[in-house]
């Protein structure tokens, strides 16, 4: 499922040690070994991270070549920004809404006049 | 209301190191007005939406320490909602805020008011959520309930995937 699917993007993305590579091969390819130097941790642990970084589909490595250099998926992010316009979006249209329901009230108030209409209506 | 008034844009964020969602939303309006409209289950049932679907407010106390539950309905279907009013002030409103869904997961929600004068009011919109794949699930559940034909495109792209 697409949901399951951003879950993993998410889930892959809340470790700090996953954003740091993140941030490292958006500057460009890098190996498992040049991306476990900063780190004071094994190739094996790297690689692990990795793996979560792939499957999540944030990450491709490529087979054939020797050094089998990790690559970031960009569109993946392309697709969290739709994403979160698709959420904005849907803010908008409830905000909208209110916009309606701040005119009307306005009227109200002009009609009326209320000393006090600062807390919710009585009841 | 006038026919089709200058809309004001709502511009969000999602924080990429914690899971945070901000937004802001300008409105003619005063902070007392917009508080209001947030506090009268009246006329909060008339806005919050999402789009196409019936607000019911079967509990509201919108007073510091207080609790509110509603549900959204559409054709027999209701998704339910509530959470606990942690402070209620003048220009600032701190809540809970739960999926009935997702009962385990909540947010933290601050709603501030601030006076840009003249009538016009800035509301930011904080929600802190538990974890990443809580903020997740917060985000897609909105991919449930507005399948509009304009996210069509996004739908077939994430099927893709």
């Amino acid at each position: 499922m697409a949901v399951d699917r951003l879950s993993r993007v998410f889930a892959a993305l809340a470790d700090p040690t996953r954003r740091d590579m993140v941030a490292r091969l958006a500057v460009g390819d890098a190996t498992v070994g040049e991306l476990a130097d900063p780190y004071d941790v094994s190739v094996q642990a790297v690689s692990k991270h990795i793996k979560v970084l792939t499957d999540a589909g944030l990450v491709s490595q490529s087979k054939d070549a020797q050094r089998r250099p990790c690559h970031l998926e960009a569109e993946v992010f392309d697709l969290m920004t739709k994403w979160i316009e698709r959420y904005r979006q849907q803010a908008q249209q409830r905000y909208d809404r209110l916009d309606a329901v701040l005119a009307e009230m306005r009227g109200d108030e002009q009609s009326t006049k209320h000393p006090n209409l600062e807390q919710g209506a009585a009841s | 209301m006038n026919a089709t008034s200058n809309r004001h844009q709502v511009s969000i964020e999602a924080d990429p190191t914690l899971p945070i969602i901000r937004m802001t939303r300008d409105f003619d309006a005063t902070p007392a007005q917009l508080l209001r409209a947030h506090t009268d289950p009246e006329l909060f049932a008339r806005w919050v939406g999402p789009n196409g679907m019936e607000t019911k407010i079967l509990d509201w106390d919108a007073t510091t320490g207080g609790r509110w539950r509603y549900v959204a309905a559409r054709d027999g279907e209701e998704y339910g909602f509530h959470g606990c009013f942690h402070e209620v002030g003048e220009d600032r409103i701190v809540q809970t805020f739960t999926f009935d869904g997702q009962p385990d997961g909540v947010a933290l929600e601050t709603l501030w008011f601030e006076d840009l004068g003249d009538g016009r009011t800035r509301l930011h919109a904080q929600s802190l959520v538990d974890s990443f794949e809580g903020r997740d699930q917060w985000l897609a559940s909105g991919m449930e309930t507005g399948i509009d034909e304009g996210y069509a495109k996004l739908d077939a792209l994430i099927a893709e995937l």
